[in-house]
């Protein structure tokens, strides 16, 4: 991870046909912002903007040969960045605006994987757009809906004005349900501060889990409204596992229901104490071999016993990146947390296997 | 000893080659420079991304963000064959006849020397596109492949599958075997007249250069720190022989390699901009250029066999007197 100085962010942008991805894209090139942005777009289609740095290409899937089948990158973007990194001085940062249907996976593994890309720019975050209005009809009919906010950084609900309080409420709850570590904006006609979509480092280990306080206490008693929403205690029938309370909060232990019952992404949030370093980094490796195709993104901030650093970690799929991000603060309470967001998800296992990672305390 | 004659350029060489015995040099922007007589520049591509020497008619053929492919010639020289559109152009070669051809997303063009333009559209995006020696054949290179079409005549392509994603492209001299880069660290290949696959392994980085030795005996490759150099004298290319270590460095990594266009020597060109000359019989090395700003991208040799041209990732290009 050296050149850090050097590595051009990526910014990804997924969302469906109609969620206001190319209002924003637009944005994103005519505000005046100080920044000059190339673009990868599927299609030249509505962009009204001129601008010589946006690169059309079509999406190329590539498994790797490695027998991993969730191993997948985008053939196309590593041509296109290798391209365009030839010339950096024309651009500051690289967005890819990704099709209605496109998984996202490869397109962030693309960041992680290929040598030369990586080596040359840094996945900053992904941007889902989800128009509030159809979100519900949307997961109904596509797995990529639920993939695409179950993958982001950052969610932008879109087309507010278009729905009801009510239905405001129970659409922001499906998507927390889906994932409880990404930060929502609601906004109309995709107006939402740039500076909350662009520059984020939310794969930056060193920056990621710092810049969002909410990041991982999205079930603590102060988010819970937003996160429930009204219809919390209805007769669900997928269940997220959400377990966020050994450490004995007065809180609900049930698990948690979407209010919209079409989501099979679940996320298990796990909280310990100080865990010990020699059995968590075999476990989480282990974890991220064996779930990994089950997992879309997992993120923690650890404490290791005797140890006066935060440890971050972060993944995707079977990718796991892990660093010291900063001391610990004074009184800042040195607990261990990690949040896995994926599919069929052992959630009492993570927790048992995770909770026996803890280091023994004198107390 | 070898005398560097430097020429600093402001960006990416993609291209250094002799037109005409010139050296010329074409960078990203587009841009070919060339030391004639002095320091002369030429336009081309508005953003240059893929080149090929046309040894034959002496040209570089040019493609680029502008979707236009230039045939460049000595004397700055340029000419238009064809604009595909927004699209960007990502691989050309030029072949018998006077034949070029290109691609463009899932397209590959071959465009005759009659301005004739044929299409073949794949379902995958072209990777990588090289002329057969002889013959109009064109071999594309795809994910999960490679397919062989034939622009002169109409019939079905022959697909030759391996699976992963294969990005360049290469026919040997003698027309015999077919070698492409893949996506992972390897080169697959296949003989032709048989279709049996050779796998070429164990590169600790992508293969991005490849050049064939005097009459196809050897193919050097880069993706390594040392230029991987294997064997296709015998009927069934390289399989089951290990190929040859040449100029192996701890620190740095091998990044260009250009084959002497009669002896059994490569150029070798590493990512620290070091140039050096080994030989096959024995691993004898020659430095030729001590280590400058950025990564060897291109070389190539004179008609002479005297000189090296080369281009770097960072524009500190030149020429090598190899006698002087």
């Amino acid at each position: 991870m050296s050149d850090t100085q050097t590595q051009i962010p990526v910014t990804v942008l997924t969302g469906y046909l109609g969620s206001g991805k190319t209002t924003l894209l637009n944005r994103i090139l005519s505000e005046n912002h100080g920044k000059r942005y190339a673009v990868i777009v599927n299609e030249f289609g509505e962009i009204g903007i001129d601008n010589d740095l946006i690169v059309e290409s079509d999406e190329e899937i590539y498994e790797m040969n490695n027998g991993c089948v969730c191993c997948t990158v985008r053939g196309d973007l590593i041509r296109v960045v290798e391209g365009l990194m030839r010339r950096p001085g024309r651009f500051d940062a690289i967005v890819v605006e990704t099709t209605g249907l496109a998984d996202p996976v490869p397109v962030a593994q693309t960041f992680f994987m290929d040598e030369d890309v990586r080596s040359k720019t840094k996945l900053d975050a992904v941007v889902a757009l989800v128009d509030a209005k159809h979100l519900p009809l949307r997961l109904k009919d596509s797995k990529e809906a639920e993939d695409q906010i179950a993958f982001a950084d950052v969610v932008v609900l879109n087309k507010t004005d278009l729905v009801t309080d009510d239905e405001l409420r129970d659409v922001e709850a499906t998507v927390r349900a889906i994932n409880p570590a990404a930060k929502i904006h609601r906004t109309q006609r995709s107006g939402v501060d740039l500076r909350e979509v662009l520059d984020r480092g939310a794969f930056d280990l060193t920056r990621a889990l710092e810049n969002d306080p909410h990041f991982l206490d999205a079930h603590d008693d102060h988010d819970h409204d937003h996160e429930c929403g009204p219809d919390c205690d209805h007769d669900h029938h997928h269940h997220h596992h959400h377990d966020h309370d050994h450490h004995g909060h007065d809180h609900h232990d049930h698990a948690h229901p979407s209010a919209i019952h079409d989501v099979t992404v679940q996320s298990v949030s796990l909280r310990g104490g100080e865990m010990d370093s020699r059995k968590f980094f075999p476990w989480i490796e282990k974890i991220t071999q064996m779930e990994g195709p089950n997992i879309l993104r997992l993120k923690g901030i650890i404490a290791f016993k005797d140890d006066p650093d935060r440890y971050v970690v972060q993944g995707v799929h079977m990718i796991l990146e892990g660093d010291h991000q900063r001391a610990w603060k004074d009184g800042e309470k040195r607990e261990s947390r990690l949040v896995f967001i994926g599919r069929e998800l052992d959630a009492e296992r993570l927790k048992k296997s995770f909770d026996a990672c803890q280091a023994v305390t004198a107390n | 000893m070898p005398t560097v004659a430097p020429l600093d350029l402001d960006g990416h060489c993609l291209a250094a080659v002799f037109l005409n015995n010139v050296p010329h040099f074409a960078l990203a922007d587009g841009a070919v420079h060339r030391l004639d007589h002095g320091h002369k520049t030429v336009e081309a591509n508005d953003g240059l991304l893929a080149t090929f020497h046309d040894a034959v008619n002496d040209r570089l053929i040019t493609g680029g963000e502008d979707g236009k492919v230039f045939a460049v010639k000595s004397e700055g020289v340029v000419e238009q064959l064809a604009d595909a559109g927004k699209k960007w152009i990502t691989s050309v070669s030029a072949g018998p006849q006077g034949a070029v051809a290109y691609a463009s997303g899932k397209i590959a063009y071959v465009r005759f020397s009659d301005r004739k333009l044929k299409e073949f559209v794949h379902p995958r995006s072209v990777e990588g596109i090289a002329f057969a020696p002889k013959g109009m054949r064109i071999g594309v290179a795809r994910y999960n492949g490679a397919t062989l079409h034939f622009p002169a005549a109409d019939g079905k392509p022959t697909e030759l599958e391996w699976a992963g994603a294969h990005t360049g492209i290469a026919f040997s001299p003698d027309g015999n075997f077919l070698v492409t880069t893949m996506q992972e660290n390897a080169l697959h290949g296949w003989k032709l007249a048989d279709g049996k696959h050779m796998r070429m392994s164990g590169y600790p980085a992508k293969v991005k250069s490849l050049s064939w030795s005097a009459k196809g005996k050897w193919l050097a490759s880069s993706g390594a720190p040392a230029a991987i150099v294997w064997p296709f004298q015998a009927k069934d290319g390289p399989m089951g022989k290990a190929p040859l270590e040449l100029g192996t460095r701890g620190n740095s990594m091998v990044t260009c390699v250009a084959c002497h266009p009669s002896q059994d020597v490569v150029a070798i060109g590493y990512e620290d901009g070091m140039v050096i000359a080994a030989r096959f019989t024995d691993a004898k090395e020659v430095l030729l250029r001590r280590p400058g700003k950025g990564a060897i991208t291109s070389m190539m040799w004179d008609r002479e066999e005297r000189r090296i041209v080369f281009g770097s990732a960072a524009g500190d290009c030149g020429v090598i007197d190899i006698t002087a």
